[in-house]
């Protein structure tokens, strides 16, 4: 019963975030645009948070690859779109190998500081290396043909834009939700509970946190490939130590044990931004305060808490 | 004659100038149960860290079943067929009791290599797990979440993740330790059925003098890392050197009296 009611209420959500075009103005577009994208980002970032266990503070530099990816297909090859989102997932996922190979090892705060190193380089790469990133200024100037399988879309309109975002938003969700749901997924989560008995089991746990690293990695990637396009820009601010730390606060505050808790983060981590920011300087006040209150009285996020009540106490 | 399923030649390990486990030499014949008992410190659990692949010995080499498994990691021993249990509960809190022996199952059939399957609609791991939960008797705990059952429920969870591997060798490691005598007698009750039905293959350690005599074929005694002696229980009962350095029958009647 109580089952039925979260899908009806999903799919009103999902009717809701179709019809936006409709019956909102292109301020709310554009806002919910940066949510999905940024809901993705943070939804394939528990995959390896809430799932796996592992605290990575540079998460950033796969989103920030995927954005370079798409922009410089763009630029160069003018590419369809769907071609360039696979090869931004490409780009981060080899990254994801490569810098998950030497971090995974580690435990903890460990992982977490190998992390924020790596994403520190990619950064200061992306920084430094004008003549393929434009340096500081970021690239722009590209402009999206067409979207690819012959599909004849203005990608150039924000609202035809949302609805592509919000459809492989949605796919994607779907994919990272299919993964949580499988035996892969359920060894996730007994690694986060004991990687250690999940050895004794005979499974090799670093293996284990690597695939995750990489699934989680490439689906960043694509957030960042829909996240170029969007601000028109790939700069080097998406690969900033700061930016990872976003998908670690909308994790927190949406709840990490719920598969859309990073979704219900995103959306009121961008929401309270935007409202917050249009009377108030201190916005990073508030949400030093919000984050602290979820941390001490909610540690299971909005989502994660809301729910655990309705199911629970309310029998 | 059956081959050992588990040779130990000459096992060591040192952790700086300490010795914890001195040239220990044993042979494990299959289906045998054997016990290996010493005082807090006489190295048994460093000794399961060794042959669990948890440590690396010093020296010496382990064989199980023909082939060398020295200082291989804990998850290709596991694939050898070596399971062991923890004296602290080593299980998945937050998972449920039936789920805790659907981890070990999916990852011993492979299925944990499986993306896009349905865990929770996995019948045949499902219907297995449950299987070995009832094996130990806890199947009526099978929804409930793993951190809420009883210590001793968690032991036993723990038993039945160790046997879901169908492990050539089981190693447990003082399976009833802080178990109140109830549990005890219970879980001595049923590794005693599970040796006896001739699946398994035993090396436990344990405190409970009792639960030792019961269930051993075998026993190996340590003191400070050194085998003491190894002989059938009525040896090990008769030995007078065992009865003094371990049993210790007469300190602790001086304590007892000194302590009414």
């Amino acid at each position: 019963m109580k089952t039925k009611i979260l899908m009806g209420l999903l799919a009103v959500a999902i009717a809701g975030l179709i019809a936006v075009p409709w019956i909102a103005s292109y301020f709310y577009i554009f806002i919910l645009t940066e949510i999905l994208i940024l809901g993705l980002f943070a939804a394939s970032f528990n995959l390896i948070f809430g799932y796996t266990g592992m605290l990575s503070f540079g998460h950033a530099a796969f989103f920030g690859i995927g954005s370079y990816a798409t922009a410089l297909v763009l630029i160069h090859l003018e590419w369809p779109f769907l071609a360039c989102l696979l090869v931004s997932m490409g780009a981060s996922a080899l990254l994801a190998l490569v810098i998950g190979f030497l971090s995974v090892r580690l435990n903890e705060v460990y992982f977490a500081m190998l992390t924020l190193a790596f994403g520190m380089m990619v950064f200061a790469i992306a920084y430094q290396w004008r003549s393929v990133t434009n340096g500081s200024d970021g690239l722009a100037g590209f402009t999206l043909g067409s979207f690819g399988l012959g599909v004849d879309l203005i990608l150039g309109n924000p609202a035809v834009y949302y609805h592509v975002v919000l459809v492989i938003v949605a796919i994607a969700a779907v994919v990272l939700y299919l993964i949580c749901r499988s035996s892969f997924g359920m060894i996730l989560k007994a690694i986060r509970q004991n990687p250690e008995r999940v050895s004794f089991a005979g499974l090799n746990v670093r293996t284990y946190r690597l695939v995750a690293f990489v699934i989680a990695g490439s689906f960043a990637g694509l957030a960042g490939g829909l996240m170029a396009p969007f601000l028109r820009v790939a700069s080097p601010e998406l690969l900033h130590w700061s930016m990872s730390a976003e998908p670690v606060l909308m994790a927190i505050l949406g709840g990490t044990g719920y598969f859309l808790g990073p979704f219900v983060g995103s959306a009121v981590f961008v929401l309270l931004e935007t409202w917050i920011t249009s009377f108030t300087e201190s916005w990073m006040l508030v949400l030093g305060i919000i984050l602290a209150m979820m941390v001490i009285f909610f540690r299971k996020g909005l989502l994660g808490t809301a729910l655990d009540w309705w199911l629970e106490v309310k029998k | 004659m059956s081959k050992p399923i588990l040779t130990i030649d000459n096992l060591t390990k040192r952790f700086g100038g300490v010795t914890a486990v001195n040239g220990i030499n044993l042979e494990v014949m299959p289906k045998e149960t054997i016990a290996i008992i010493g005082p807090n410190g006489a190295g048994k659990t460093t000794f399961y860290n060794m042959v669990s692949g948890r440590m690396l010995p010093t020296e010496g080499k382990i064989t199980l079943d023909g082939q060398d498994i020295t200082g291989l990691p804990p998850h290709k021993i596991s694939r050898l067929g070596v399971s062991r249990s923890f004296q602290i509960n080593n299980i998945f809190p937050e998972m449920t009791v039936q789920e805790n022996v659907e981890v070990v199952l999916s990852a011993y059939h492979g299925h944990s290599r499986k993306l896009f399957n349905i865990a929770s609609r996995n019948t045949g791991i499902q219907q297995e797990a449950v299987e070995y939960l009832k094996r130990l008797g806890i199947d009526g705990l099978r929804d409930q979440r793993a951190e809420v059952i009883s210590y001793g429920d968690k032991r036993l969870l723990e038993i039945a993740m160790v046997l879901a591997t169908q492990p050539k060798l089981v190693l447990l490691d003082e399976p009833t330790a802080g178990m109140t005598p109830d549990e005890t007698r219970r879980t001595t009750k049923l590794v005693k059925s599970l040796a006896d039905s001739g699946d398994y293959t035993f090396l436990i350690t344990e405190h409970d003098m009792d639960v030792v005599f019961n269930l051993a074929d075998r026993i190996l005694v340590m003191h400070r890392g050194e085998k003491l002696f190894a002989g059938t229980p009525e040896e090990v009962k008769n030995h007078p050197e065992v009865r003094v350095a371990y049993l210790g029958e007469e300190e602790e009647d001086a304590v007892e009296e000194a302590n009414p």
